[in-house]
């Protein structure tokens, strides 16, 4: 915002005390609140409104504190900031972007849950983008705002709760690149936002069956770098891919089915697809437990991949892999 | 004055006359929403606008593109589909743009472009520019969410923007009355915070000196919204080139006072005879010349199925 004056940020509550997780905090003092403002609760229109001001030629960035407020706002970022580019022959484009939270769900039940970025991934005009580490959300949201068609920038509430080394200047995360995150042999593990971390855990699970898993962040979801996927699929001949969200018609079946495309002629591939259970997410924590993949249930599934049959092999839970990475009321 | 509201008001007349004898030799290949009979509004408040102000409409907005000024050739070019239409033959009669003329585009979903126009006239007003932003729908748009959630933040924001409702008592086929409890489509937009009149004669300069005088004072410095709710009557089916009184939803009585005062006629009315002659000579031979160039010019070559997308 200090290097380009036409960024402005708004949104529900992104001036209010809590500042949207801190992540706005400071900017409506630093900015002023033409370019830092909260909103109506009106998604629908907000949405219109960041387009609109795109239109004429700035570039927002429309905040909501749960993805799951974006079903609001459907017709304008699939019929007007999709489509804009393309149906006016190219004489205008859409540089908004919507930073969409998601989260595990924390006791918070079937609205407040939901990964519904594969709903953006369907329709030509968006970019999606959902990054894991601290570097890859400074990056891609720089990114983001210079680029100069919509992005739907997905952050999951527990990664805020990650640390790891942030570079002070600007720099930017550009979609075109997956990133290795752990190298191995055995089986390609694909993890989506917060499940990159769970599948992090699960390599290490593996590792103590004699299992060497590589593990790689997609970071953008569309576009998607299939060939970073695909030739560690060629190296291992196993996918498993983990989304933070429901498997049908979702990202994993779209990373599965875009490797196969690529490999099938070169040689056998075994392919396994993790996600939420398909159900309304429940808030016990008993049934929210069996609900979500974790790094010991992503462990099990992909050493019966591996292996090719049923093990019924469960690990014992290790404490150090143990997930404590916030309390609520979040 | 006259003169030029007249040859805004036939040229519009006559463009979609033409487009309605053309239709049915299919070489129209996008649903056309005709405005016939209801081109008052668009002249008025376009002829209040400047170059540099800016008009959002909706798929019914042929009138809206021309008398905003926007291109004629490139215009029937686009219902053509021919790569030198407005939007190169991607766009279709629903999305005309002509970006020089401050015609911003339309949407097909009614509603949609409402706070569209909201936005960029924040943006207008965050810039200084100056510019004043129309934003146009129908009664229809009324129903939906965003309207009302597209009053409020626009009165809240004080932006430079004036709404036209072109009340046409339709919604396809559904009149008014069997969608709303209240026939109050002022009176709602009054309660957000905006000063709102309704213009009932569908005469263009009747349209125009309200809403000149509501760009007057948006361009003095008083905070916008303007709401205006001019009645108007579609002569033509929702979408197509004919009439549909037989479809038993309307009764051709009902049109028969409208048709009487037909709003071309009640401008050409205004104008000396001799020189209405000579803008309907120039207006016609325009149009031909028009109609000429859609017909002659090429299709978009296939490579251009993969142009204008976001760059992956």
């Amino acid at each position: 915002m200090a290097r380009d004056p036409s960024v402005l940020i708004f949104g529900l509550d992104v001036d209010d005390p809590k500042a949207i997780q801190g992540t706005t905090r400071g900017l409506l003092e630093k900015y002023g609140a033409e370019r830092v403002f909260g909103t109506p609760l009106s998604e629908d229109a907000m949405t219109g409104v960041a387009i609109g001001l795109a239109f004429g030629g700035l570039r927002p960035i429309h905040v909501h504190i749960r993805m799951d407020f974006l079903m609001l706002a459907m017709n304008q970022l699939v019929n007007i900031a999709a489509k804009s580019r393309y149906m006016y022959g190219g004489q205008v484009q859409v540089p908004i972007v919507v930073r969409a939270m998601i989260g595990k769900s924390w006791g918070q039940g079937a609205q407040h849950s939901q990964g519904l970025y594969s709903f953006f991934m369907n329709i030509p005009g968006l970019k999606v983008v959902a990054p894991t580490t601290p570097y890859d959300a400074k990056g891609c949201l720089i990114h983001a705002i210079r680029d100069n068609d919509p992005v739907i920038y997905v952050e999951h509430r527990i990664l805020h709760f990650q640390k790891g080394p942030v570079p002070e200047p600007l720099y930017a995360v550009a979609p075109g690149k997956a990133r290795i995150a752990m190298t191995g042999s055995d089986v390609t593990l694909v993890g989506i936002s917060y499940m990159q971390l769970e599948c992090l855990r699960a390599r290490h699970y593996l590792e103590a069956v004699g299992i060497s898993a590589e593990v790689i962040d997609p970071i953008w979801l569309q576009p998607l770098d299939i060939d970073t996927i695909a030739n560690s699929v060629r190296k291992t001949g196993r996918l498993c891919v983990v989304d933070n969200g429901w498997t049908s018609c979702g990202a994993g079946a779209e990373i599965v089915s875009a490797v196969i495309e690529q490999v099938q002629h070169e040689r056998a591939v075994r392919v396994k697809r993790l996600g939420f259970a398909p159900v309304t997410c429940p808030p016990a924590p008993t049934l929210e437990d069996a609900y979500y993949p974790n790094g010991r249930t992503i462990a099990a599934a992909v050493r019966d991949l591996v292996t090719g049959k049923a093990n019924h092999w469960l690990s014992d839970e290790r404490a150090d892999l143990r997930e404590i990475e916030f309390k609520g009321p979040f | 004055m006259h003169e030029r509201f007249y040859r805004s008001l036939y040229r519009i007349r006559r463009v979609e006359e033409e487009v309605a004898r053309a239709y049915p030799t299919d070489k129209i290949k996008s649903p056309v929403h005709l405005s016939i009979g209801q081109e008052a509004a668009s002249v008025g408040v376009c002829e209040a606008l400047g170059p540099n102000d800016i008009a959002f409409g909706t798929y019914r907005s042929h009138a809206l593109y021309l008398a905003k000024g926007g291109d004629l050739r490139k215009m029937i070019a686009e219902l053509y589909g021919k790569a030198t239409g407005c939007a190169k033959g991607k766009g279709g009669s629903m999305h005309l743009i002509d970006l020089g003329a401050g015609a911003m585009g339309a949407s097909a979903v009614v509603g949609t472009t409402i706070p569209n126009a909201v936005g960029y006239a924040y943006a207008a007003k965050l810039r200084g520019s100056q510019q004043v932003v129309a934003s146009f729908f129908g009664d229809g748009a009324v129903d939906e969410g965003v309207f009302h959630e597209s009053m409020n933040f626009a009165a809240l924001k004080g932006v430079p923007i004036i709404f036209i409702c072109e009340n046409n008592f339709y919604a396809i086929h559904t009149h008014q009355s069997r969608r709303q409890k209240l026939a109050n489509i002022a009176e709602k937009a009054r309660t957000y915070g905006m000063p709102a009149e309704v213009i009932e004669n569908n005469d263009a300069l009747r349209v125009y000196e309200r809403v000149h005088e509501a760009v007057a004072q948006l361009r003095a410095g008083k905070p916008g919204p303007f709401f205006f709710e001019c009645f108007a009557y579609r002569w033509k089916e929702h979408v197509g080139p004919g009439e549909d009184y037989q479809l038993g939803y309307r009764m051709r009585a009902e049109a028969e006072p409208w048709l009487d005062s037909d709003p071309v006629k009640t401008m050409a009315a205004r104008v000396d005879k001799a020189l209405r002659a000579r803008i309907e000579a120039e207006v016609e031979a325009e149009i031909e010349e028009a109609f000429e160039f859609a017909e002659t010019s090429p299709f978009p070559e296939v490579t251009e199925l993969y142009t204008d997308v976001v760059e992956l």
